[in-house]
Parts: C-alpha cells; structure tokens; sequence
C-alpha cells in the first residue's frame, strides 16, 4: 500500500484521478464490485484445494493407521480378512477388478459413443439427432441403483447365449472360458458399466464434433473429400482431445461406480484369468459391501483401499492430460 | 490441363430463396476472371455453384448447367465429390488443418485421391509448395503445424494444397480479404503465375485488384435487398475498367454507389 504514500505527494487541487490512481484501478482491486467478486473467485478456488487436500489427508491419515496393522502384503495379498488379529488384507484383487472392468467398458462404450455423435452432428438429419440427443441426456440422468436392477434382472439372465458362444469359439484363450455359474461376472460388470458411461462420454463427443468450424469441413470438402473423409480429415482429428476428455470422464464414472457393481457382480476375493466366470471385486463395491458390518479396523482397511482408488483416478487423469498436452501445437485450438 | 467453363442459365437458390438468377458465361481456359460487386450480390454463391460447393449449405441447389470442357457439372450420375477434385478452392479466411503438419497439409488431398509412394508424395509437396511460393519459408519447417505461420503464408499454403491434386480449374474466394498489403501483393503476383497452368477465377472486393490480376472481369448486382443477384457484364478488364457497356458498371467502378 505504498501507493496511497504516493497519492498524498501529488498536488491536492487535482481535478483528475493521479495516474497512481488510475494505474491501482486497472488492476481491478479498487471498485467495491471487482473486489467482491475477485474475493469470491480466489475464495471458489482456495476452497477447492481446502476440500481436496482435506480429503487427502483424511484418506492418507486413516489408511496409514490401517496399513501400519496390516500382517499381509497390502498390494499384493489375496485376501480381505480384517477380524483376525492382526488382520491380513491386501487390494490386488481389488485393483485387478476395478481396473478390469472398467478398461473392458471402456473398450466398449468410447467407438459406440463417438459413432453415436458423429451420427448426431454429421449424418442424422435435423429432426432425427434432436430427439435422439434428449434420450441421450436422459439415460445419462438414470440412478446407477436402477442401472444395477436392470442389469441383475435382465442383463445377467440375457448373457448365458453370449458367454456360452463365447466359450465355444474362444474358449481356449482362457480368458472367455467359462466353467459354470451365473453369468454375474467381470464381462457382464464391464458391459453394464458400458451402457452406464455411453451417454456422458456420448453428450461431450457431441459438443466437440459440433465445434469444428464450418471453414475446416470446407476445406476437406472442397478437395474432394466424401463425406466419411471429412470425419476423418477435419472432424476426428480436431475433437481428439476432446473425446479423450470425454472418455476420462466416463473412465472416472466407471472407476468409482459402486451400487450397479454390487448389484450385478457375486463377489468372491479371488482373481479369475477368465472374464465369464463368476467373482472378483472392485474397490467401490468391496467398500460398499463391507463397510456397514466392518470393525474400526475393518473400516480403516477399506479407507485404505479407497485411498488407492483415489490415486489411481489421479494417476489416470494425469496421463490423459499428459497425451492432449503433448499435441497441443497442433490443438484444434490453434485455429 | 485447364479448362474451359461454360455456364448457361444458371440460377441457385437457398431453401426458397433465389439467391442467383439466370447467369451465363464462358471463362477460357489460362486466365483469371474476376467476380465484382456490392456484397449479396451472388458472387460468392455463383462461385461456389462452379464446384459444387454451394449444395453444401441446407437448402443449396441449383438449376442450369456448368460445363467443363463438355462434360455437365450437375449431369445426371455426376458425384459431386469428383467435381471437387477437378475444381479446387481457396477460401476467404486461410483454413490449414489445424491438426496437420505443413507437409500434412500439402499432402492432404493427393492421399484422399489415392495411394502414392514415399518419395512421389515428396516430390508433389515440394512442387506444389514451391507452385506456391512458399517452399523457401517453410522448407525446414515442413513437420510442424500449419497454423503456426502467418495469416498470408496460411493462405498460400492453402493454394499449395489445393495446387497439389492439379485441379483443371482453381476458384478463389475473396482470397486477401484478410490479409495484409505486403502477403496480398505475394498472392496477387503467385495467381499471375497459376494462370499459366489453370483456370482461375477469382471474387474480389478489392477493384485495383481485379484490375491487377484478371484478364476478364465480370460485374453482379442486384436490383434491390431481397432480390437474386444477377450478372450485369463480363468483359475484358481492361474495358470493364476503362469504358464499361452498361452504366451500372461504372457507377459501381468510380464508386457512385455500392
């Protein structure tokens, strides 16, 4: 505040604002409405950092009382027993599942969600891709508990033709044989999860293929591009990043999905190098599944497990950053 | 390989609106024609009926014919997509793909027209490139982003990627409109050296720039807001400019209307 020294310096009779004045006013600090809201603002994102770091701290505080007890590997033990003393628990099956699941979702729902809006924003006529889109929407607006229902009601009872087809013809890959049981496995869980994150990841595509400037389209139209060309050389390449943004956002919804895992998968602790046969876990669901009978001990343990998940989001957040950060310069953004 | 274009009775709507009535021309082969005219006349629309690019737009068609050499743009069973690749463009504003290299770029229409060899496509981008000018500035550069040059080496490389397919015809929309004095003079005198290998025709609001470039010039105007643009006369520049046959014309040259 050595400006108001300043200020006293100039000659009182002056009938203008001192360029001191003036020069505090551009920085936007003075006016009572700019200085409301810049508190504001900065107060927004210093609260957000409060919360994360609070929860990082919570999780870290809690795992560590949990970890430091544990008598197994905690990334490598295959067993979740948290009553004995001491408790032996370990998160490999955990991980394996959750990450499982959700790459096979993944595999499934981002080709369908881009095809879906390219549909919408190039093919679909008008009258056609306005509908479609508020259907869109609304799947996206469904609980994930009805999701679940549907799935352990309908979905799981509809899979026996495909698992059985699939151990016929692939069977000998190991990974689609299928020994018996209901089909309430890691394949069924990764296609519900599909379905689940299809319209987010659908929703956001949309919006970025609807941004490509009219005069990129033209250019790939006026050298003789077809129609699919034009995705290709103007549509696809300029929403990259932005399908990827779409797919981590779909990928964080998978990731953390909880009662619609519960719901569909029968949970064993076990790894099976088979995607049909019944079992496994993830780490939302094993938490949710748990947490209601479990001991102070037994609770720490699964505070643990979400701090895993918690760094697995983050580590993945990360490298879809990293990927779109290192093609910036040829950002459809440059245009 | 340029060609000849032969209009006749040529009239393009947007839905219900007539935007261009009734046009017809000849536009010989080697030579740049200009489009002048007060804005919404049609020129742009006209221009843009010539490759096919006017259907682009919901609601766009056309009626009359557009004849290259002999063969009818709108015939029956004609795909528009080949027309496109016969009649190269060049836009308003530079629109490299941002998410090309220069090479990329340059290259982008020979690969949709099919398969060539490494060292073919190199020799094509370093033929077209220098077709444009532009090979000295950006020959060492070739794999970084086409959108990290200026706005008027944008535009030229814009015209190397459009050179590069060896279209029979190359139509140029208002191609300096957003550029600076010193970049449009380097496009003005590049066309001068296109016209020797193409047809090109050219929309222009800048009339010392007909002058400069076209051998032929061709004025459009309408009678009022809401009516079709029509053409009023095409002749040689230099008459347009000196002695034009109706007076519309040369009120709009000395600039007592428009």
């Amino acid at each position: 505040m050595d400006i108001s020294t300043k200020t006293t310096d100039a000659p009182p009779p002056a009938p203008q604002p001192s360029l001191a004045e003036q020069k505090r006013n551009s920085r936007g600090a003075t006016r009572p409405g700019d200085r409301i809201f810049l508190g504001l603002s900065r107060g927004s994102g210093i609260l957000l950092l409060v919360i994360m770091a609070a929860i990082a701290v919570f999780l870290t505080y809690r795992a560590s009382l949990a970890i430091s007890k544990d008598h197994g590997n905690f990334l490598t033990t295959f067993e979740w027993n948290t009553n004995l003393t001491p408790p032996v628990f370990g998160i490999a099956v955990l991980a394996f599942g959750t990450i499982v699941s959700s790459v096979i979702a993944m595999v499934i729902a981002v080709p369908i969600a881009v095809a879906i809006a390219l549909f919408l924003t190039h093919y679909a006529p008008r009258r056609l891709s306005g509908p479609i889109a508020y259907v869109i929407d609304l799947l996206a607006a469904v609980p994930s508990i009805v999701y679940g229902l549907w799935g352990a009601l309908i979905l799981v009872p509809h899979m026996t033709g495909l698992f059985g087809w699939l151990n016929d013809y692939l069977g000998w890959t190991g990974i689609f044989s299928w020994d018996s049981g209901a089909p309430r496995s890691m394949l069924t869980v990764g296609i519900l999860l599909a379905i689940m994150i299809l319209p987010i990841i659908t929703n956001v595509s949309r919006e970025v293929f609807r941004q490509v400037p009219q005069m990129h389209e033209e250019a790939a139209l006026a050298l003789g591009a077809t129609r699919w060309e034009v995705v290709r050389m103007a549509v696809l390449p300029f929403g990259r990043s932005g399908v990827i943004s779409a797919s981590m956002l779909g990928l964080g919804r998978a990731l953390g999905e909880t009662m619609a895992v519960a719901t569909v998968l029968s949970p064993d602790y076990v790894i099976h190098a088979s995607l049909l046969n019944p079992g496994g876990g993830t780490f939302a669901q094993n938490i949710a599944s748990k947490f209601g009978e479990a001991t102070e001990q037994g609770r720490d343990a699964l505070i643990a497990s979400g701090l895993v998940l918690f760094v697995i989001t983050l580590l993945v957040n990360g490298a879809a950053r990293m990927i779109i950060a290192r093609r910036k310069e040829y950002s459809g953004a440059n245009a | 390989m340029a060609k000849r274009i032969d209009v006749s009775g040529l009239t393009a709507y947007y839905g219900s609106h007539k935007a261009i009535e009734d046009i017809s021309m000849t536009v010989e082969p080697r030579s740049v024609t200009a489009f002048i005219g007060p804005s919404g006349c049609g020129k742009s629309t006209f221009l843009r009926t010539l490759n096919r690019m006017h259907e682009v737009t919901p609601g766009g068609r056309v009626e009359g014919k557009v004849l290259l050499d002999d063969e009818d743009l709108y015939g029956a069973g004609i795909d528009p997509v080949s027309v496109r690749r016969e009649v190269g463009m060049v836009f308003q504003r530079p629109n490299p793909f941002p998410t090309m290299s220069i090479f990329d770029n340059v290259a982008a229409g020979l690969r949709l027209n099919g398969k060539y060899r490494k060292n073919e496509l190199n020799d094509i981008v370093e033929k077209s490139l220098k077709g444009a000018n532009l090979w000295n500035e950006v020959k060492d550069r070739l794999n970084k982003p086409g959108s990290g040059l200026s706005g008027g080496q944008q535009q030229r490389l814009c015209i190397a990627r459009a050179i590069a397919v060896e279209p029979n015809v190359l139509l140029m929309d208002e191609p300096c409109s957003a550029l600076d004095p010193i970049s449009t003079l380097a496009i003005e005198d590049l066309i001068g050296e296109l016209k020797e290998r193409f047809t090109i025709v050219i929309v222009t609001h800048n009339m010392q720039q007909a002058a400069r470039v076209s051998d032929r010039t061709a004025f459009f105007n309408l009678s009022a807001v809401g009516q079709p643009g029509r053409l009023i006369e095409i002749d040689d520049t230099e008459r347009i400019f000196s002695n034009p046959s109706v007076q519309a014309t040369e009120d709009y040259i000395s600039g007592r209307f428009g």
